[in-house]
């Protein structure tokens, strides 16, 4: 079975209490598209992928857009705005 | 281009020297030093601890630090940014940017430090009396960033 991998950060990473998995991908789907599945998990994950809070993605260790599509094999990442420096 | 994350602590004036001597015809060497600050938000800090995300983290870097060099004639640039436990007064991050003259060396500087403020994957988690938290990202850092223009 063809996946994606998903991993969360920071604030994420605590409120999910998950800092990685691995995810069936059978067609390609769009971040946005992604983040509606997971919001659908219902408590937590609605609260961080609802859309209210403030979120980053990133494709392959790039930052994209939320229209950006996912594939089959991608390493996908949601964390909050970065704070470095 | 170099850069580095690293838990370490580093050593500015041998890494400033180190590049300086590396070409007889640079002529200027800019360097950004962050260190952590012991009040942030009106409350004091113990401490903090910096996450970031392996792999992306360079790739980001590196990838400002080239855009550096696409933009201004400079003769290298590096960046070395810490990650883990953090006191106050400690080092964060360096930018260090030789070239043969300070505009090119400056700006190019100053470029790479708003680029990785906004768009290198680190996160800081503060300890204060009242307990931890994540630290919020300011509008102000893209503001910063926006002012250099789309690449």
């Amino acid at each position: 079975m063809q996946t994606i991998r998903i991993l969360y950060f920071a604030r994420l990473r605590e409120s999910l209490g998950l800092s990685d998995e691995a995810m069936p991908l059978e067609e390609p789907l769009s971040v946005k598209a992604l983040m509606t599945q997971l919001a659908a998990r219902g408590d937590q994950w609605q609260q961080e992928f609802d859309g209210c809070r403030p979120l980053r993605a990133a494709v392959n260790q790039t930052l994209v857009s939320n229209d950006s599509m996912i594939r089959a094999g991608d390493e996908v990442a949601f964390f909050p705005p970065v704070t470095g420096g | 281009m170099e850069v580095r994350v690293q838990q370490e602590d580093f050593d500015v004036g041998a890494e400033i020297t180190r590049m300086r001597l590396a070409r007889k015809d640079t002529g200027a060497v800019a360097c950004f030093v962050g260190q952590v600050r012991d009040l942030n938000e009106g409350d004091q800090v113990a401490g903090m601890t910096l996450e970031h995300y392996p792999g992306m983290t360079e790739k980001a870097l590196r990838n400002i630090a080239e855009e550096a060099g696409r933009r201004w004639d400079i003769h290298d640039a590096l960046v070395i940014h810490r990650v883990g436990s953090l006191m106050p007064a400690d080092q964060i991050v360096l930018v260090i940017v030789t070239g043969a003259h300070r505009g090119e060396a400056f700006a190019a500087c100053e470029f790479i430090m708003d680029y990785l403020k906004t768009e290198a994957p680190f996160w800081k988690k503060e300890q204060t009396d009242s307990g931890e938290r994540w630290v919020d990202a300011k509008t102000s850092d893209d503001q910063a960033r926006d002012r250099w223009g789309q690449p």
